[in-house]
């Protein structure tokens, strides 16, 4: 649905993306992640044909963002970051005029702005002026108009910064309905909001792409060692010697605590090591009173890629 | 260019659906009114002249008054991003707006055609010149607001787009007072640059196509410089 290739864009001399490539398939919901301007804005301001690129080529459901940016505006909901909307005017006449100008035919636009209401839940703000909604209403109203034409692809840049809690989760769950039938891209510099929301995750840092896979996948791959807390119940010498001569993991330290004698391994294995740990301590009729991996987390992944 | 009408419509409801127009539309038509009027009852003269002669100095500062917000509230607003991402060309954007800032100067001027009406009923109205006057004033308008339009892409803040917008006008205005003081050679050339040169011309009645042709051309050179502001995509 969206081919990047070999994007970069600079501003003056400075490079806010360095060569980036990634595609994006149809109906999939992929995130960009990554610290603030590390390029995700530039990137979807590309691919909205808002900016040219300075080179590489973009396509978007085949045309080409050089040569065929009406088109493609055509094809693209988008949701700037802020929510940028014309605060003097009331909601339902900011969605007729978005209608008529992504080319809503004239007999579907009440049709559109009723399903906008009630996919986004705006009906109780329909006739009141922008400048009088809380936050999460205008984010609403923002996502609304992003959809009004009923595009194939939506981009939300930031959709859920500076809400609340509950108006987050409720943004979220906006944003999964319309994943289901949509290609979505979302940026955000928030973690466990690409985990929510997300497909796929890119993470992306100084211009340039550092990872790329499923949530599940970055947590796989940038796991590195794996910890295992160990809790073996009165565990005699013979304990220790026989875990440092197991060949799977490393005991990195140990705990003695009410009788309980809890070890700290590391393993390089990909794998789980927990089975074998499990089987050895039955091996050997140890009573095992705790047995814990320390997975990594997509935040400690994000930290690994990005702080380097 | 349906997309164009429906950006025109928005700056126009923009426009009505709050102070602005009825501010401008009230001051220039109580301005107008008392160049009207004044000769009228106080000299006696059934003229329209006193109110072209005053009329362009109006627009001096209503016409920037009116275009300051056209592209630096969007700007400073962000919405100029989204705006950019609808399907429609820059060059569409630009027109539309030219055309609903237009379109309320023409809504001013329609409202003095009672002037016009009055006389036509006290005495003789001098046709040529009337009908010269507005259609001078509608293009010096016009100009001014492409100028103006061009002001407001410049920056993001409302009282600099003013200032500018009317600092270029007034300039381009006194370009024919000034020919004194340049050699003979470039006094030709400023005066047919000046804004107020060519409405002289037609205020006499005279409808000239060069005059026409000015007009065009300046709004049309300042739709571009908007143009071209506008594709390097300013935040």
């Amino acid at each position: 649905m969206i081919e990047v290739q070999g994007l970069t864009k600079t501003y003056g001399k400075e490079r806010a993306v360095n060569a980036i490539s990634f595609e994006v398939k149809k109906g999939e919901v992929l995130g960009f992640l990554g610290p603030n301007g590390a390029g995700k804005t530039t990137t979807m301001k590309v691919i909205t044909c808002y900016l040219p690129p300075t080179e590489g080529t973009v396509v978007v459901d085949g045309l080409d963002v050089r040569t065929h940016g009406i088109d493609i505006r055509r094809r693209i909901g988008y949701l700037p970051e802020h929510t940028p909307l014309y605060h003097d005017m009331q909601v339902y006449d900011y969605l007729l005029f978005v209608a008529s100008m992504r080319g809503v035919p004239a007999a579907d636009r009440n049709w559109r702005i009723g399903e906008m209401t009630d996919v986004c839940g705006l009906g109780t703000v329909l006739a009141k002026p922008i400048e009088a909604l809380s936050k999460g209403y205008r984010q609403r109203v923002g996502l609304a108009q992003a959809m009004i034409h009923n595009p194939p692809i939506v981009i939300l840049d930031e959709p859920t910064s500076g809400l609340d809690p509950n108006q987050i989760v409720e943004i979220r769950e906006l944003i999964k309905a319309i994943g289901t039938e949509r290609t979505v891209i979302l940026s955000t510099h928030i973690l466990t909001e690409v985990e929510a929301s997300c497909d796929r995750v890119l993470i992306i840092n100084k211009g340039a792409i550092e990872a790329d896979g499923t949530p599940n996948e970055l947590r796989t791959m940038y796991r590195g060692a794996q910890q295992i807390r160990l809790g073996i119940q009165h565990a005699g010498p013979a304990v220790a010697q026989t875990l440092e001569a197991w060949p799977h993991a490393r005991v990195t330290g140990h705990v003695v605590h009410d009788g309980e004698t809890l070890f700290s391994l590391t393993s390089d294995r990909p794998d789980d090591v927990r089975p074998e740990l499990f089987r050895l301590a039955v091996d050997n009729g140890w009573t095992l009173t705790e047995l814990h991996r320390n997975q990594a987390n997509l935040e400690d992944v994000f930290r690994q890629l990005t702080t380097a | 260019m349906h997309e164009t009408w429906t950006l025109t419509k928005r700056e126009l409801h923009a426009y009505f659906d709050s102070p602005a127009a009825y501010v401008v539309l009230s001051v220039f038509l109580l301005f107008t009114g008392w160049f009207f009027s004044n000769p009228l009852f106080i000299e006696n003269v059934a003229s329209l002249r006193s109110f072209f002669e005053y009329a362009r100095g109006i627009f001096l500062f209503l016409v920037p008054a009116i275009t300051m917000s056209l592209f630096a509230e969007e700007r400073r607003a962000g919405t100029l991003e989204l705006l950019l991402t609808m399907p429609i060309r820059d060059w569409q954007i630009i027109l539309g707006k030219l055309l609903a800032a237009t379109l309320l100067l023409s809504a001013a001027l329609a409202l003095t055609l009672v002037y016009a009406l009055t006389l036509s009923i006290l005495g003789d109205l001098d046709l040529g010149g009337t009908v010269g006057g507005y259609l001078g004033l509608l293009l010096y308008g016009m100009s001014c607001a492409s100028i103006g339009l061009l002001a407001s892409s410049l920056t993001r803040n409302q009282i600099v787009a003013f200032i500018l917008g009317f600092a270029i006008i007034t300039v381009l205005f006194m370009l024919d007072k000034v020919t004194l003081f340049v050699p003979q050679a470039l006094a030709g050339v400023l005066q047919y640059l000046s804004l107020d040169y060519h409405y002289n011309n037609l205020l006499r009645g005279v409808i000239d196509t060069r005059d026409i042709l000015y007009y065009l051309s300046i709004t049309a050179f300042a739709c571009v410089l908007t143009a071209y502001n506008l594709a390097r995509r300013p935040e």
